[in-house]
């Protein structure tokens, strides 16, 4: 499930919710990404409505079979966003914790810089355009090698 | 009749954020030239790492054919989270 809001979200709501119900998952693994202040006014999500939510969707479905998870979510803003407001939520459910916590970390690296999402930091000296980093590129290859060559 | 949509810093740099080009152009190179061929800057932008296009909202490998009516979409390198 993906959800793109450009309201607040609770996102211990929307934990509760993920996990309501589940008498078969013996582990719920969470990561929430919130603003930080920085050095100036916020962020500012883009999203291509429509095409974001599918391009998410769709690796969500990879995720869930590549980690045998039971179910995975993303909350994730878009529009402007205040600091110490959350940015994103990815929950994943699954039998036992590894899978859960491996496929969180995936499916984060993914969303920093391959969802078709774009960010724009706003500053004293104006709005800049983020670009994913070196670091962000890396983190979203390991799980490329890691598919090309399994240990 | 082919319609382009820009995002994120690609907007900024070409100074529009939609544009309906008539005829349509038969595919995706001749649709770049096109889009820039007023714009050096926004030649630059598009000829990025990163850069990467979607005709009616499927990602194109290459240089894609476009259908009539289509919708075209350029997006600068991804950033979420």
């Amino acid at each position: 499930m993906i959800r793109l809001t450009d309201q607040p979200f609770d996102p211990g709501a929307a934990l509760n919710a993920f996990c309501s119900g589940r008498t078969e998952a013996g582990a719920v693994a969470s990561f929430l990404g919130i603003a930080r202040r920085g050095d100036g006014g916020g962020l500012e999500l883009e999203a291509y409505p429509g095409f974001t939510q599918s391009e998410i969707e769709a690796f969500l479905r990879t995720a869930r079979d590549r980690f045998t998870l039971q179910d995975a979510a993303v909350i994730h803003r878009i529009g402007r966003i205040a600091p110490g407001e959350a940015i994103v939520l990815v929950l994943t459910a699954s039998a036992h914790r590894r899978e859960a916590f491996e496929a969180c970390d995936c499916i984060m690296d993914y969303l920093k810089s391959r969802a078709p999402l774009w960010k724009r930091e706003h500053g004293p000296g104006g709005a800049r355009w983020v670009e994913p980093t070196a670091r962000d590129l890396d983190d979203a290859a390991r799980w490329d090698q890691a598919t090309e060559n399994p240990a | 009749m082919v319609r382009v949509l820009l995002f994120g810093k690609l907007r900024d740099v070409a100074g529009w954020r939609e544009r309906v080009c008539e005829p349509a152009p038969a595919t995706l190179s001749a649709l770049k030239a096109l889009i820039c061929q007023d714009d050096s800057d926004l030649a630059d932008a598009l000829a990025a790492p990163g850069v990467q296009a979607a005709v009616d909202r499927v990602l194109a490998r290459g240089d894609a054919g476009l259908p009539e009516g289509c919708e075209v979409a350029f997006m600068p390198a991804m950033s979420g989270g």
